[in-house]
């Protein structure tokens, strides 16, 4: 019981981990449109929850709110509405398809493992404790929000410029066939 | 820990037994109340007053034959039901139910899971229950079904925006976004209906079309669609989309007496949340709860058998063109009136801030009844007098 309770916390974060690695896989390894995208809800599921061991609760939330509650939504919609069938001719199977494949894969895989021996800049690491204190001060929501509206305010607004823009674009591509 | 994950553990399955019980119970006393509003009898027979007639529905629903439809996209067709209905009890979990409960190994609060962001966690979870509909629809493979999925989820997707709307008026007043917070400042100063009434409109309705009851049950429209997504379901699978609806219905009306009536706060009184907690605190809020949460479900019942269904281009024009700009109005001039009392004269929420919100909410009220009126009921019979 011991054991267990000191080891809770890895053992969620492999659960959710796990998952998730199979749920992308399964993402993209599906010929039918509909399965994948939902594989994908999976795989946002997954991550809310390694949000959550990160005690970033508010993240997850958002994660699944807009993610898996939004997008996905319109992206099954659109899906559905363009009948994709049961998977295209095209598929991406040929030699240099698995060659590319291969020296990405192993590219990531070098990435990681350097990554992993490296200590983060000193510039970006906080000391330890800083979060904790920030958050119980300000509470979650307000240890993102106090940022975003405060000392990034001007790029925030600036973002959601671009996405009114993308919004207008939008409408006028569609306006064009109607 | 061990206390904690038991007295968890215990919460769950009664929770959970309360709101299976409590829907089979709902989908009685629709049938009831429905037969008492149109002067007939109802199901009577099976047990005194009818009551066991949800467990021979339930029976007959086990025992029916299932059917697949050939051409269905089987998993997904398998999987749609448990997805509608699967969403509307997690939203439960956040909610508190009655005042903590003491016991002799500490206190136990009243709810599955106090989350701090418990509140986002209701709109995030909810906004998942439109998978099961829109699948459903998809992999029956039947034009109607599908019709009746994507009605569905154009529908929810468009009162989100504005059910979401009008709780930022909550959140902005609450200054928090945890449920038990939310609770403990309405017993403080007053319940968020008398000072955000407005908010309270706009939030009912969107929960009206979110949960797809009439007159907004347009995904199932019989008259134009068959049953809408759930037309190629049999037995005990259509019986889970009812469960799903009923139990949003549970999840909805909690959550209005959660967000806009003190919860399972005992009006008039700070008997119940202040001074130590006892049980017969509990079991009294409890009780609360459940007459204010029951008080919305019967009024749900009462809007399906009074009210005629809106037409699809209605819903849409009244959720994009009327609900949502409105309330973004209404949502700048409550913030700028919070922000006058609160940051400017630095008034806490008490009773005289509730009050004086009420007063502004008031006269929004009456602008807003005079506006949607068009010259039809209210204004029409008194140009109607002068003339």
């Amino acid at each position: 019981m011991a054991w267990l309770t000191g080891h809770l916390t890895v053992l969620v974060f492999w659960a959710f981990a796990g998952v998730a690695i199979v749920s992308a896989a399964m993402c993209v390894t599906r010929r039918n449109p509909v399965a994948s995208a939902l594989w994908l809800v999976v795989t946002l599921f997954q991550l809310a929850g390694l949000f959550v061991v990160l005690d970033a609760q508010f993240l997850a939330v958002l994660q699944v709110l807009v993610y898996a509650g939004a997008i996905m939504v319109l992206f099954l919609f659109v899906i559905m509405l363009l009948n994709l069938g049961q998977g295209g001719p095209h598929d991406f199977k040929g030699v240099i398809g698995l060659g590319v494949g291969a020296v990405l894969a192993v590219l990531l895989l070098l990435q990681l493992s350097v990554l992993r021996h490296l200590e983060p800049p000193a510039a970006i690491a906080l000391p330890p404790g800083t979060m904790a204190a920030q958050q119980a001060h300000d509470g979650l929501v307000g240890t993102v929000a106090r940022p975003l509206f405060d000392a990034y305010l001007v790029p925030f607004e600036i973002t959601s410029l671009l996405l009114l823009a993308a919004i207008v674009g939008a409408v006028v591509l569609a306006m064009r066939k109607l | 820990m061990t206390f904690f994950l038991v007295s968890s553990i215990i919460k769950i399955v009664v929770v959970f037994t309360a709101i299976m019980v409590g829907v089979a119970l709902l989908t009685l006393a629709e049938r009831r109340i429905c037969a008492w509003m149109q002067d007939r009898l109802g199901p009577n027979r099976v047990g005194p007053q009818g009551l066991l007639q949800p467990a021979a529905d339930g029976l007959k629903n086990f025992l029916k034959e299932e059917t697949y439809p050939a051409q269905a996209d089987f998993w997904t067709f398998v999987l749609a039901p448990a997805l509608s209905f699967t969403p509307a009890l997690l939203t439960f979990a956040v909610i508190p139910f009655a005042a903590p409960l003491p016991t002799q190994w500490g206190l136990v609060p009243m709810v599955v899971a106090d989350l701090p962001v418990g509140f986002l966690y209701i709109l995030a979870i909810s906004s998942l229950g439109v998978y099961g509909i829109v699948l459903a629809g998809w992999s029956s493979n039947n034009k109607y079904a599908l019709l009746g999925g994507l009605r569905a989820s154009a529908q929810m997707i468009s009162y989100e925006i504005a059910m979401g709307m009008s709780t930022v008026a909550v959140l902005l007043l609450a200054g928090n976004v945890t449920l038990s917070q939310v609770i403990a400042q309405q017993q403080q100063g007053g319940w968020f209906v008398i000072s955000l009434t407005l908010a309270f409109l706009v939030f009912f309705i969107s929960a009206l079309a979110e949960t797809n009851r009439l007159p907004f049950d347009l995904p199932e429209a019989e008259g134009e669609l068959i049953a809408g997504y759930h037309t190629e379901y049999s037995a005990m699978k259509f019986s889970m989309f009812y469960i799903a609806e009923y139990s949003n219905m549970v999840t909805a009306s909690a959550l209005m007496a959660t967000l806009f009536f003190g919860g399972w706060d005992i009006p008039f009184t700070h008997w119940d949340d202040t001074g130590d907690p006892s049980v017969l605190k509990t079991l009294l809020t409890l009780v609360v709860f459940c007459i204010k949460t029951g008080a919305f479900l019967f009024t749900y019942i009462w809007i399906r058998w009074t009210l005629p269904r809106f037409r699809y281009d209605q819903l849409m024009a009244l959720g994009w063109k009327v609900l949502l700009p409105s309330t973004l109005v209404y949502l700048t001039i409550m913030a700028t009136v919070i922000w006058y009392l609160h940051g400017h004269l630095g008034w806490a929420y008490d009773r005289p801030m509730a009050l004086t919100l009420g007063a502004a909410n008031l006269v929004l009220l009456v602008a807003a009844v005079w506006g949607l009126d068009r010259g039809r009921i209210v204004s029409g019979s008194v140009a109607r007098r002068a003339a």
